[in-house]
This record gives structure tokens, C-alpha cells and sequence, in this order.
């Protein structure tokens, strides 16, 4: 029996900290035991529990790639009462880390194989961590394309990466913005995820598609992936649902009888159309 | 010497014997009568132990799941933190008496919640220092239905030793490593067990109202079914059904903040509150009571049998007694299996 504090938090430094866009923060943390640095390893598509001490915890992704040594990375939106108060913390400040917790991203099934990342708005943090891994581990992978949507230019997080990615010639990037989303000097595309996806056709062939976004994109978004010959076992996704323990006790996120924290939160759409809409 | 793990004891000999623990630096907690209703309580006395009651209003749970428990403890001083990880040193040895068989069971389905792949260390550290002296029920009411979850009024899962009120005096069978401990430790309040004590013929008769297993069996199709909403219509999402449960874990997590320093606490909740799966955004995957009335019954007779192997559930029948406007949750199951 490991006699460890399941609820104890690795104690972190916030490092940097990035403003993505109106509202929304990345947080560089590095663990501020050594120790718990050199025992600490995640895979991509695990999540994890950031506490502010006298606030609580409030649960993400982990946005950063495992390929990339040394700290772990979350993006978020201030939107509850933990995010504020993690929002208001500054660079230096002492925070509090437990994870990492549920399934990770089957990137070794997906090894010689295309992949097609398309993401809105605040779900790329997710998919950030999964592109990054792929994109360090390059040689294993085919053809690799990004599709990135958000309401507004000002809403798009992970801008300098953006501009990193289109730059490569082995990633093609698309980013579109929603109709009136644009500004003058706008150069992406103009639309919802959906349409545009539909524009770039891409074949799906050997191809993986990995969908993270709100569920009104994601519900758009299947239909146009049934329709260019994807099917269920070739496209994965994320859920999120309410959690606190982040490790199947609390009671909170199970769907039907699955754990979105053990069971995921990564699930292929296979197993997603076996779940009861309780997400 | 003992023989066949069985003994007698009179009640003479078993208060002197409760006493003798309560001596011997372990702390009691027993039923004590108080109006109409019966609580357990933490006792100095043997005295006030009353073993009338049918059923307690709450369980013996909160002994190894405390409705607030502090899981570390923070302290901020000048940017800098330290946590002070949970100690289980300064907790005491504890002897639970007269609980039922319903109450002893409630720990198997906790357990296996809590060690869930990855242990809960202030369940388990609570846990292993409980010794449960069980008393077998010799009446019961309309709400019980532990005969219908595997369970019985006599049965012996979660105890360490079982007491059987006969005719005269107790029947004492010794369960576990831990309970023959501590008879062994006060053998003198004990007597040999008569020849023919018929353990059974006391017990209280408790009819079979449901199989778990066909309950369970139905509703793995039963998801999108219209019996949530007629059997939750009344339902006032109090969650009183959860809060006397002997097998309910699920739990938020909360600060108790003061000033520079605090706790994070683990606190009771129920999967009956609207705001218990509310996301940030507004979006709640369980927004109307009768979805919660659906969690509440699969995540006990059919998710937890199909993934922990367990009925989250011991037929106490205090859901049904404590709930405001009348639900009965074996009559529900009856119905559906």
C-alpha cells in the first residue's frame, strides 16, 4: 500500500507568465523541491489539479509537451473563484500542483500516421501538449496539420506559437476567426471551425483527427469529419466534467458508469458514442 | 480456550467489558438513546449505552470519513509556503459497539472507493485503528431490506466480532485476527458458549424484496428510461439520503482559511445538489433532479457492482426513514427489478 497524501500538493513556482489573450494566462511552473522535480513525468493528454492555498483547486490539462524537460505549463480563463485568484497571482508566487491524473493521447498507435489537430478557442491548451509532443518527435509522424479557431484575433491563445508553426515547413496551419472576429490585417481564414474544415478537405487517409474544442464545435464538427470518409476510431477528443479528487472518489465527473479522471479525460469517438449525454 | 470462534457473554459481562476498554485507553463510540431517536456518540460510560433502537440515525461511517476531515494544513509566510502533510499519530484506537450488520457491511463498499487504485491515507489510517463490535438484529422495520443486498441481520462482513442477543445473554463470534485480540485481552468477562445456541432462530426475519443482481442487470439498459423522472418527481434534492448513508463517499473538497494559514478539508456531499457537477461555464451534465436520482441509484446497484464489485448499498433503509417526502428506495428497486 503506498502511504503517500493522495491530496498533498507538489509545492511550484510560477516561473513566467504569458498573457494569451483577454482573460486568459500561461503559467510556467517548476517544482520548487528537486526531488519532486526528478520523480515528476506526465504523458500527453493528462490533466492535473493547480491549487491557490486559501482558495482551492481548480482542475486543467497540462498545455505543456513531456518532450519538454524541467516545468509543466496550464492555460486558463478566469472564470470561477479559483481562476481569479490563480489569475492574480504573480511571477515567483508559491503555488500548489497534484497530478497527473487520467489517460494520455495513444501516440504510439498513431506512429507513421497523419494527423489533423483542429481546436477552438481554449481548448488548444489541451491539444498544445499532444502537437508539441508530436512536433518534438517529428520523424515518427506523417503529415501534420493544425486547424485553429476562435471567436476573435484577439482570442487566439499561443500566438508566437502559432506564427512558430506556420513557419514550419512540415505543419500545415490554419487559424480562422469567426465572422466579425477579424481585424483590418487579418490573414487567416474567416468562419466558423466547421465550414472551414470542410474548405481544407483534408483526406483521411491513414489520418488521425484529434477535436478539442466547445461542445457546439465539436457537435459541427463530427459531421463534417463523417463526410470526408473519418470514421469513429480515427477521431479522439477530450471531455471535461466537474472534478475535485482528480482520482475516482469525489463522485463527481463520472459519465454513465466511465471516469472522465481515470477512463479519461481522452476518449476516441468510439468510445465517446458508447457514453450516455451526461457530459 | 475457545472453541469454534464462539462464546458467550451476559450483559453483566459485557458492560463490564466495554468498560475494560474504555480503561484500557481506547476510545467507545456506541448508541445512546436520546428522545425518540438513537445516536452514536463517543462514551466515558458504559451506562448510557442503549441497544433499543432499530436503526441510529446515522451510521457508524463518520468514525473512518468524517464529515470534514483536514487533509494538510498550509501556511504562507512572506511568498513562501509550507504545508504540513495529514498526521495520523494523534488518532485513537476506537471501538465501535453495537452497530448493525447493515453498518459493518457500509465499510466494504467505502473501502473499495477509497483504494480505488490509489489509497486514500486518512480513510485507511482511520480505518485500521476501528474494531467494530457488532450486534445482530433481533426486530427490524418496513424500511429495512438488508436480505435484498447480500446482507442479513446476523450476517458477519466488516465486523470483527458479532454479538447475537439469545434468549439470555449473547452469543460472541469472533471474526477477525482483531477482534479475538481483544476478547483475548479480557477473556474473563467471557463464558463457553451452551451446546446448541440457535443464533438464527433470535435473528430478525428481513424478506427479500429485490435480487441485486437482476436490479442490476436491468438498469446497464435503463439510462434513458422515463422511471427517473415518476420516481423522482417529489424529490427535493435535500440530499438527507446521502448525508445517513453508510456506504455514500462522494465528497467535495474545501478551504478553511484563516489569515495567513489554513486547511484544505474533505467535506460530505451529495450527488442529489444541483451545484454538485455545475461547471464553471454554467453547463451541468446533471441538471435536473431526476438525472441526480438516476446517478444516485446506478452509481450504487450498477456502476459500483461493475466496476469495484461492490453494491454501494447495505439495505439500512435510512435513506427511506430520513427522506422528507416519503421516497423508498426498495420499493423503487422492487419496481424496476
Amino acid at each position: 500500500m503506498t502511504d503517500y497524501n493522495i491530496y498533498l500538493p507538489y509545492l511550484v513556482a510560477i516561473e513566467k507568465i504569458t498573457e494569451e489573450a483577454p482573460g486568459v494566462k500561461t503559467f510556467r511552473l517548476k517544482f520548487k523541491n528537486d526531488e519532486d522535480a526528478r520523480r515528476f513525468s506526465f504523458k500527453a493528454g493528462q490533466f492535473a489539479e493547480y491549487s491557490v492555498f486559501g482558495e482551492g483547486e481548480c482542475t486543467f490539462c497540462i498545455a505543456s509537451s513531456p518532450t519538454r524537460d524541467g516545468y509543466v505549463e496550464c492555460t486558463f480563463r478566469e472564470a470561477g473563484k479559483v481562476t481569479s485568484a490563480l489569475a492574480k497571482l504573480e511571477e515567483g508566487e508559491t503555488m500548489g500542483f497534484r497530478g497527473p491524473f487520467g489517460n494520455t493521447f495513444p501516440l504510439d498507435a498513431w506512429k507513421g500516421k497523419n494527423l489533423l489537430f483542429i481546436a477552438g478557442g481554449i481548448a488548444l491548451p489541451p491539444m498544445r501538449c499532444v502537437i508539441w509532443n508530436v512536433l518534438d518527435t517529428r520523424e515518427n509522424f506523417k503529415d501534420v496539420s493544425i486547424l485553429y479557431g476562435a471567436k476573435s484575433v484577439a482570442d487566439l491563445v499561443y500566438k508566437d506559437e502559432l506564427k512558430a508553426w506556420d513557419e514550419r515547413p512540415d505543419v500545415k496551419l490554419v487559424t480562422t476567426v469567426d465572422p466579425g472576429g477579424e481585424t483590418p490585417d487579418w490573414k487567416g481564414a474567416i468562419g466558423f471551425v466547421p465550414s472551414v474544415l470542410e474548405k481544407m478537405n483534408p483526406s483521411a487517409e491513414n489520418t488521425i483527427a484529434i477535436v478539442c474544442g466547445p461542445p457546439v464545435m465539436i457537435k459541427f464538427t463530427f459531421p463534417v469529419l463523417d463526410k470526408l470518409g473519418f470514421k469513429p476510431e480515427q477521431i479522439y477528443t477530450t471531455l471535461e466534467n466537474r472534478m475535485k479528487c482528480g482520482v475516482g472518489k469525489c463522485g463527481r465527473c463520472n459519465v454513465g458508469k466511465m471516469y472522465v479522471c481515470k477512463d479519461g479525460p481522452v476518449f476516441s469517438r468510439v468510445a465517446l458514442e458508447a457514453l450516455p449525454a451526461e457530459y | 480456550m475457545i472453541h469454534n470462534n464462539c462464546l458467550q457473554i451476559t450483559d453483566k459481562g459485557l458492560k463490564d467489558w466495554l468498560a475494560k476498554i474504555i480503561a484500557g485507553g481506547k476510545q467507545l463510540y456506541a448508541p445512546v438513546r436520546e428522545g425518540d431517536k438513537t445516536a452514536f456518540k463517543w462514551l466515558d460510560s458504559v451506562a448510557e449505552i442503549s441497544m433499543e433502537h432499530i436503526q441510529t440515525t446515522q451510521s457508524a461511517k463518520a468514525v473512518a470519513f468524517p464529515r470534514a476531515e483536514k487533509l494538510f494544513s498550509y501556511q504562507k509566510e512572506k511568498g513562501a509556503v509550507t504545508l504540513q502533510d495529514y498526521n495520523p499519530d494523534n488518532l485513537s484506537e476506537t471501538v465501535i459497539f453495537g452497530l448493525h450488520p447493515c453498518d459493518a457491511a457500509g465499510f466494504r463498499p467505502l473501502g473499495s472507493i477509497f483504494n480505488w487504485d490509489t489509497p486514500d491515507k486518512p480513510y485507511n489510517e482511520r480505518r485500521k485503528r476501528m474494531t467494530l463490535i457488532t450486534v445482530s438484529c433481533t426486530k427490524s422495520d418496513e424500511f429495512c431490506f438488508c436480505t435484498s443486498v447480500n446482507g442479513g441481520p446476523g450476517n458477519t462482513e466488516g465486523s470483527d466480532i458479532l454479538l447475537t442477543p439469545l434468549k439470555k445473554d449473547y452469543l460472541v463470534e469472533i471474526i477477525t485476527e482483531k477482534g479475538q485480540k481483544l476478547v483475548e485481552a479480557y477473556q474473563s468477562c467471557f463464558d463457553t458458549p451452551p451446546e446448541n445456541s440457535d443464533k438464527e432462530a433470535c435473528l430478525a426475519k428481513v424478506p427479500v424484496r429485490f435480487s441485486p443482481e437482476e436490479v442490476s442487470r436491468k438498469l446497464s439498459g435503463m439510462f434513458e428510461s422515463k422511471v427517473w423522472e415518476t420516481q423522482s418527481e417529489r424529490c427535493l434534492g435535500c440530499g438527507a439520503c446521502a448525508f445517513v448513508c453508510p456506504a455514500c463517499a462522494c465528497f467535495d473538497i474545501q478551504e478553511n482559511s484563516k489569515g495567513n494559514s489554513g486547511d484544505r478539508l474533505r467535506c460530505w456531499d451529495s450527488c442529489g445538489f444541483s451545484l454538485f457537477t455545475l461547471h464553471t461555464s454554467g453547463h451541468n451534465p446533471r441538471s435536473t433532479q431526476s438525472q441526480r436520482w438516476r446517478q444516485r441509484l446506478m452509481h450504487k446497484f450498477s456502476y459500483m457492482p461493475d466496476r469495484l464489485s461492490v453494491i454501494g448499498c447495505t439495505g439500512c433503509g435510512r435513506c427511506s426513514r430520513a427522506c422528507p417526502v416519503d421516497m423508498n428506495i426498495a420499493e423503487h428497486l422492487a419496481d424496476i427489478g
